[in-house]
């Protein structure tokens, strides 16, 4: 088991660097930084001020070099825009969306787990149509549309909940369903088929032919070990919506990461805009390696991979 | 000797694979139905001048804001007309254009990158096959619509950059796809029995493994297509995407959006519009898995 920790760690730390490379030089794209950021109507003198204040003037490495070393110490640089410190600028903002992120995985699960065991346990039936249903509508659905579709039914004609904001928790209804309705067909597919794969499965006849419940037999035998995979999904999905949320917390006026990532990238503000990719990418590979991890010390045979 | 009850020639008689495949087809309805629809969209995509009512870019401020027929506007404007007098219809023609091609070149442009990446991993395996791999998973990690923003903001949003950006970001699941079904096909009989002819790597690749994970290939295609219309849609609804006034469906969701207190259709149909042509394409992509790869169905 420690190897592959050890082995999976290894990989997962070089992953975060080279995607700390390629989120940094990202923004070399437009040629000159300096140029960007001062703007349209600035004069070549003004550039030139800037690209010193900045150290845009030193070689790409260098700075790359030290944007990662203060990035690991914590500090992302100052916000061109707001003037602040831009790592507490986005940990002020995470809360937001983490907590729309843990919540939209937990509606997608908590509506895709149970709907997938019942389309498996009775394929063809009328839950099983209605869940494949919901998972090709989920799959084509445009999360902006779906969120502007929920805010016109229940904010302005119904008048239920508030359309925008983060006040309470009422706040957060529409963007969870919104977020988790995203990653809910993946789920629900993998439940699915899982459970039909297990259910077809030798040591089910055994349990069944031993003379345990369905209950039991469903539940302690099937599901657990259809279940394995579906973990290392929502933890990918996880890292997938983190990265999602940003056109939800737009259309819901949720002040988050995903939002301050919107603003920054309309104001170029380089520093903000950079941190944030790495900070989303960050979560993404924690989220992936404790899923491998967890599958591992679920599942022996995943530890050679 | 050609007796009809002799057992080898009525195995000959039978339907060929390229017919059983045809009337799996054509039994297959949510493939005929995403077929359909994706053909009829492409059709008057194409026909769009011809179709189009009005110019979608003539504006009349005289006429803002009407309604759609069905709610009490008249057959001058079918779809009614948008913040600056705009046909609805018209721009909704036009922006099949938009949408079609985007999604078609993304596709090809990423399936160009993916195939080759995942060919060529699951071929040669040992070091590339570690490279391949790293590489998607870098790509995996990088959030795919925040990076899609940042660069489209950087270079400026216009229709070739944002083809090119979406085309360069999702090739990691051709690149997965490619590489299982090439490791798959890879240990058969018939590539050995190239390579022990002594076909060259290119020959192999192309004339033995390619054809027989075409239908794989065509699949993913489908659905990268449908994935990248999404994110076209997303990115110009942020306003970081195509611009105006060109007509993005995106883009008039993003426009109507102000609107949506009092008139909402101008947010309802854009959007419907954009979920019919991915489900379409959607129900294609899953159809045509079914059709060609039937002992896979669950």
């Amino acid at each position: 088991m420690l190897p592959f920790i050890l082995k999976r760690l290894g990989l997962a730390l070089l992953v975060a660097f080279t995607v700390s490379f390629i989120s940094f030089s990202l923004l070399f794209l437009s040629g000159d930084p300096a140029a960007a950021l001062a703007g349209e109507t600035a004069s070549g003198e003004d550039i030139e001020a800037i690209r010193r204040i900045y150290g845009f003037d030193r070689p790409m490495l260098v700075q790359y070099g030290d944007w990662l070393f203060s990035a690991l110490r914590g500090d992302f640089g100052e916000s061109y825009y707001f003037k602040l410190p831009v790592a507490s600028l986005i940990a002020e903002r995470l809360q937001v969306t983490m907590t729309l992120g843990v919540c939209g995985i937990l509606f997608a699960l908590l509506t895709a787990v149970p709907l997938g065991v019942v389309a498996a346990i009775r394929p063809n039936s009328l839950i099983d149509r209605v869940a494949l249903f919901l998972s090709v509508a989920g799959q084509a659905m445009p999360s902006f549309w779906f969120g502007l579709i929920l805010i016109v039914v229940f904010a302005i004609q119904l008048g239920l909940l508030p359309p925008s904001g983060a006040a309470t928790w009422r706040h957060f209804i529409m963007p969870t369903i919104v977020l988790g309705y995203y990653a809910m067909p993946a789920i629900m597919r993998l439940t699915r088929a899982g459970m039909l794969d297990v259910l077809g499965s030798d040591y089910i006849r055994t349990a069944r032919a031993k003379g345990a419940g369905e209950t039991r037999v469903l539940f302690k035998h099937a599901l657990r070990n259809a279940i394995i995979p579906v973990v290392s999904l929502a933890a990918v999905q996880m890292g997938f919506m983190l990265g999602g949320s940003i056109v939800v917390e737009s259309v819901f006026a949720l002040h988050g990461a995903g939002y301050l990532a919107w603003e920054s990238i309309a104001r170029n503000d380089l520093p903000t805009v950079q941190a944030l990719i790495l900070v989303f990418s960050m979560f993404y590979i924690v989220f992936t390696f404790l899923a491998d991890v967890l599958n591992a010390w679920l599942d022996p045979r995943m530890r050679s991979a | 000797m050609t007796d009809a009850t002799d057992p080898l020639s009525r195995e000959i008689e039978g339907p060929s694979p390229r017919q059983m495949l045809k009337a799996r087809a054509l039994k297959h309805k949510a493939l005929i139905f995403g077929m359909t629809v994706v053909l009829l969209l492409v059709l008057i995509a194409l026909l769009a001048p011809v179709l189009a009512p009005h110019d979608p870019y003539e504006q009349s401020l005289m006429n803002r804001m009407v309604k759609p027929v069905f709610m009490g506007g008249t057959w001058e404007h079918p779809l009614g007309t948008d913040h600056l007098g705009r046909d609805y219809l018209s721009r909704l023609i036009y922006g099949a254009r938009v949408s079609l091609l985007i999604g078609a070149v993304a596709a090809l442009i990423s399936g160009v990158i993916g195939t080759a990446m995942g060919v060529a991993a699951g071929y040669f395996g040992g070091k590339v096959d570690a490279v391949v791999t790293f590489l998607i998973n870098v790509r995996l990690a990088m959030p795919v619509v925040l990076v899609a923003l940042a660069v489209v903001a950087i270079l400026g949003g216009s229709l070739t950059v944002v083809i090119c950006v979406l085309g360069l970001l999702l090739w990691d699941r051709f690149a997965v796809v490619m590489r299982a079904s090439t490791l798959q096909v890879r240990r058969r009989d018939y590539v050995a029995a190239a390579q022990v002819i002594g076909a060259s790597t290119p020959r192999i690749v192309l004339t033995e493994i390619m054809p027989n994970i075409f239908n794989n290939l065509i699949v993913v295609v489908t659905l990268e297509m449908a994935h990248a219309i999404l994110l076209e849609a997303a990115l110009s609804f942020l306003g970081l995407g195509v611009q105006p006034p060109t007509p993005s469906w995106g883009l008039m969701v993003s426009e109507g959006k102000n609107m949506m207190l009092f008139e909402p259709w101008l947010v309802l149909i854009p959007g419907a519009v954009l979920f019919v042509l991915v489900l379409a394409i959607n129900l294609m992509g899953d159809g045509l898995r079914d059709v060609t790869a039937p002992e896979g169905r669950s």
